[in-house]
């Protein structure tokens, strides 16, 4: 039987490409998770932006693909090196997803509009000064400005037009790029979200968000105030702050 | 880089409004097998922007489309000929070699081992 998600010693790399790490092992374990779910939910196109190592978009091919064999995945990275080096990975385990060099996904906003339903990311998500935000290799993999945000805040607006109807979102951030704050965006765009997956290492303190689109304002209300995202927070963080005092 | 994927891009130089479909400048294409699936075929069918697609496949070597965009009876029918063909152009066929030109401005973006690399000049975002 094939492994169900990448394996390690297959995954390509190179000293300017971001190797898999906790952040990208908490989103394929979000991913596992939710896999019954993401079965059921048939997805037609999934994609990720931001690949790297291609560790996570082989991963979801390998989660889906005895269940749903019809599924076109595509994957975007800003550094040539790493889009290179995630379709070795995908050769290695003998899969296939269409890999393109571009800055978030922009050359891809107006034709596929509307017609991702699952899309993964792991941004760059680690506050730094301000400067070292899009530079070349391997820096582009992490630098995220001011708390962490600049990238995630230019995503945002992309995920929201590429998501199909159906589209689900699923975010890797860290406490310091107030998690709170993007789910409120995202509400405001029409999403309700959840954690699938909080995980505290020595140095950070990862969440995986999901997020989907919600027909119409009162659903919005009710699935946020039901197992509401701000109840999630506040546990998570109770929970992590008794840890921390401990 | 497949069709499926080339029907989906275009050319986002700053100020440039025809940036779709790009053209096609292969030095080498790669046939690789996928499973047949009817479904998704009828799924993407609804996507597709048929002249973009013929032309596409054509400049990769593959000239089997009609010219005419099939109307969607065809897409029910039992006879998968049209299918098949569709098949084979949206998936089997990859662009290993060559380039993406804006139709607009003429800019060439090379692919190399089947990556498109689509990053603008500063001048041009």
């Amino acid at each position: 039987m094939s492994s169900r998600i990448a394996e390690i010693r297959l995954v390509s790399s190179h000293r300017e490409v971001y190797e898999p790490c906790d952040d990208s092992f908490a989103l394929v374990d979000a991913l596992l998770a939710d896999r019954i779910n993401l079965i059921e939910h048939k997805p037609k196109i999934c994609m990720e932006i931001g690949c790297g190592s291609g560790y996570v978009i082989t991963s979801l091919i390998l989660l889906l693909k005895n269940e749903l064999p019809g599924v076109h995945y595509l994957a975007t990275d800003t550094n040539p090196i790493a889009a290179r080096v995630t379709q070795e990975t995908l050769q290695a385990h003998g899969v296939e997803a269409d890999v393109i060099c571009t800055d978030i996904a922009s050359v891809l906003e107006k034709r596929l509009a509307g017609s991702v339903d699952v899309m993964v990311v792991n941004p760059p998500y680690v506050p730094t000064p301000e400067d070292e935000v899009g530079m070349e290799g391997i820096a582009s993999a992490w630098a995220g400005g001011e708390n962490g945000r600049r990238v995630i805040d230019r995503m945002l607006p992309v995920v929201d037009v590429l998501l199909s109807e159906k589209g689900w979102f699923y975010l890797v951030t860290l406490t310091s790029n107030c998690p709170l704050e993007i789910c409120l965006v995202m509400r405001k765009k029409g999403y309700a979200s959840r954690i699938v997956v909080q995980r505290s290492t020595d140095e950070e303190n990862l969440l995986i968000l999901k997020f989907w689109r919600v027909k119409d304002e009162e659903s919005l209300d009710k699935e946020t105030s039901s197992e509401s995202f701000v109840s999630q927070f506040s546990r998570y963080l109770s929970s992590f702050m008794e840890k921390r005092w401990r | 880089m497949r069709l499926i994927t080339h029907n989906m891009l275009s050319c986002n130089i700053k100020g440039v409004t025809n940036g779709f479909p790009l053209k096609i400048e292969s030095v080498t294409v790669v046939e690789k097998e996928v499973d047949f699936n009817p479904d998704f075929l009828r799924h993407m069918f609804a996507k597709i922007e048929w002249k973009a697609l013929v032309e596409g496949a054509r400049s990769m070597g593959y000239e089997e489309l009609p010219e005419d965009s099939p109307d969607a009876s065809e897409l029910e029918s039992d006879d998968e000929t049209f299918l098949r063909k569709l098949h084979h152009a949206l998936l089997e066929l990859h662009l290993e070699e060559g380039a993406l030109v804006c139709p607009e401005t003429g800019r060439k973006f090379p692919v190399n081992k089947g990556i498109p690399n689509m990053l603008l000049h500063e001048d041009e975002v």
